[in-house]
């Protein structure tokens, strides 16, 4: 036996070293196991157990609850407020993000600094300054309401609090990308005697698209359950302002599972579709680029 | 604070719609979360400052926040092991279904907070699968706090896995073979060198998870029936205060958390920006 060989031996993988092509270690499946025990436990049990639940009773019984026109209503609603949200969250995101790049102005550390916000702050404190500034009796609502504009407690709030929790979603997605490209491009279109829209459209925009597009649909399926900021703007008013998730919550409250499940399975549905939609555009993206 | 660098200043843009593109964007931001902020400020103002700390004095805001501090504790302990020994198993092993696993790690972001709470409140329940064995044996999970740590647990369970995963790939194996031919054993090179090289991903991903945990709201009011003093965290509180018409303590609560929430953002700026200059 030769000394490197000898090495070679006494030189045991750690347990989560990739596995050697004489098969994996029993190290590395235990890691494995308890790995895949980690999310099947926590996530996957869970999941089963609600869909279990749900279709337990047969699919008729599930399309029955689902039917109700409260149900109905409320998941329409939710994906129409989701839809809005998104629309003026790919506009002003970026925008922000092109101003956050391109230009320096006062206050551009607090504005970028602000935009994180809402990934720290808990939605029901969102939910409370939203009430407060622009409830009926808010600095802001008052003014409004004199003037017959009413937002919280009606479908303009819940636009605003999903507008406020999915504010970082486009920016940080945008922001990257746009700080990776070249000006020149920009320039070189310019002195060929494009104009400023045309260089946006045909220069900027196919290149910040898929960054747009993944941040929209993050936002998109955030808001699809957003809850905590949504219930107390909204106001819990049936076939009026209320979301699918506020829906669901009452349904458990009123000891109702059967309505609860359903809408719950529909939402899960809906938010797995958009997440499976982006991962696919993705994978388009790259073998595009690739 | 972290200012981004500008990558080009407009040259070519003119002053004027230069001036009207910030603006705009400054409006937005003030809007949407300047004015909302200083509104809560100025409402905890109002109430008075002794008004604030007696009603964050109160019993069940004590207990609302220390069992808000144990259960992301528990959120963080869990999620922080479990997290990385994912992302190491995600990052360095080939086997039949990973990419199905990538996908599930994520899947707790696109659940409506509702729902997770929901699928606890179903598996645990007294004629859940789980939940009546607990049942027989006499341990409480829903309705109590080990079905809220549960359901923080879920919420905040990608976070961790999803910052790590980035940095392992990158990081290689190079350093850790290094330190092994130097003689370091298999813990000792982890302990050593490659849970170093991914502190700062890290330090992110328990931020975030920390951020999440303490503001989770909706899947902790399902799975605990909101029992005062009992099974109330401190976002529950603010939700009781606030439909009692204690408005001096759902704001004093709010603040406090919003604090918190400051404090969190400075952290994830700076664990970001070291994530990125240790990369770089």
């Amino acid at each position: 036996m030769t000394a490197r060989t000898f090495a070679l031996r006494a030189w045991r993988r750690p347990p989560w070293a990739p596995p050697a092509s004489g098969g994996p270690y029993w190290s590395a499946l235990l890691l494995r196991a308890i790995a895949l025990g980690y999310v099947g436990l926590f996530v996957v049990l869970p999941l089963v157990a609600l869909c279990g639940r749900a279709f337990a009773p047969g699919p008729a019984a599930v399309w029955a609850s689902l039917c109700r026109p409260e149900a109905l209503f409320s998941l329409w609603l939710t994906v129409r407020l989701a839809a809005i949200m998104i629309v003026i969250n790919i506009v002003m995101g970026t925008l922000t993000a092109w101003v956050l790049v391109r230009h320096t102005f006062p206050g551009r550390g607090l504005v970028n600094a602000l935009i994180d916000l809402p990934f720290a702050i808990p939605t029901i404190v969102t939910g409370l300054m939203l009430v407060v500034l622009y409830g009926p009796q808010g600095a802001i609502g008052t003014f409004l309401s004199a003037r017959g504009i009413e937002i919280i407690y009606a479908k303009p709030g819940i636009v605003l609090a999903l507008l406020f929790v999915t504010l970082p979603f486009v920016v940080r997605a945008v922001q990257p990308v746009l700080m990776d490209l070249d000006p020149d491009m920009e320039e070189a279109a310019a002195t060929l005697g494009a104009s400023r829209w045309t260089v946006f459209r045909r220069v900027l925009l196919p290149s910040l698209l898929p960054a747009i597009l993944t941040g929209a649909a993050l936002s998109f399926s955030r808001a699809l359950g957003e809850f905590g900021s949504v219930i107390m703007v909204a106001g819990n008013i049936p076939l009026r302002t209320q979301t699918a998730p506020v829906y669901i919550y009452g349904e458990i409250e009123s000891d109702n599972p059967a309505g609860a499940l359903a809408v719950s399975v529909a939402l899960l549905a809906g938010s797995l579709a958009v997440l499976v939609a982006l991962h696919l555009l993705q994978r388009l993206g790259r073998r595009r680029d690739g | 604070m972290a200012e981004p660098p500008v990558s080009r200043p407009g040259r070519r843009d003119g002053a004027w719609s230069r001036r009207i593109l910030i603006g705009i964007v400054l409006a937005w931001v003030a809007v949407l979360v300047l004015f909302p902020l200083l509104a809560l400020v100025r409402g905890a103002w109002r109430e008075g400052l002794g008004a604030a700390l007696a009603a964050l004095r109160e019993p069940t805001a004590r207990q609302a926040f220390a069992l808000t501090f144990w259960i992301t504790l528990a959120a963080v302990v869990v999620n922080t092991i479990g997290g990385v020994l994912l992302a190491l198993v995600l990052v360095r092993q080939r086997f039949f279904g990973k990419l199905l696993l990538e996908g599930i790690v994520d899947l707790p972001f696109s659940v409506s907070p509702v729902v997770a709470g929901f699928m606890f409140l179903v598996l645990f329940g007294p004629h859940g699968w789980l939940g009546r064995w607990f049942e027989a044996g006499g341990i409480r999970i829903v309705y109590a706090v080990p079905g809220m740590a549960l359901a923080t647990i879920f919420v905040t369970l990608p976070f961790v896995a999803r910052e790590v995963v980035p940095v392992f790939r990158e990081c290689g194996l190079e350093q850790e073979e290094a330190a092994r031919t130097l003689g370091a054993n298999g813990w000792q090179a982890f302990w050593r060198v490659t849970l170093p090289s991914v502190r700062w991903g890290l330090a992110y991903g328990v931020t975030l998870t920390v951020a999440r945990a303490l503001g989770e709201f909706g899947a902790v009011l399902v799975v605990s029936g909101s029992i005062i003093g009992r099974t109330q965290t401190a976002t529950l509180h603010i939700h009781q205060e606030y439909t009692d018409f204690h408005y001096a303590g759902a704001f004093a609560a709010s603040l406090a958390l919003a604090c918190v929430s400051f404090v969190l953002l400075a952290a994830m700026e700076l664990a970001q920006k070291r994530a990125r200059d240790s990369r770089a």
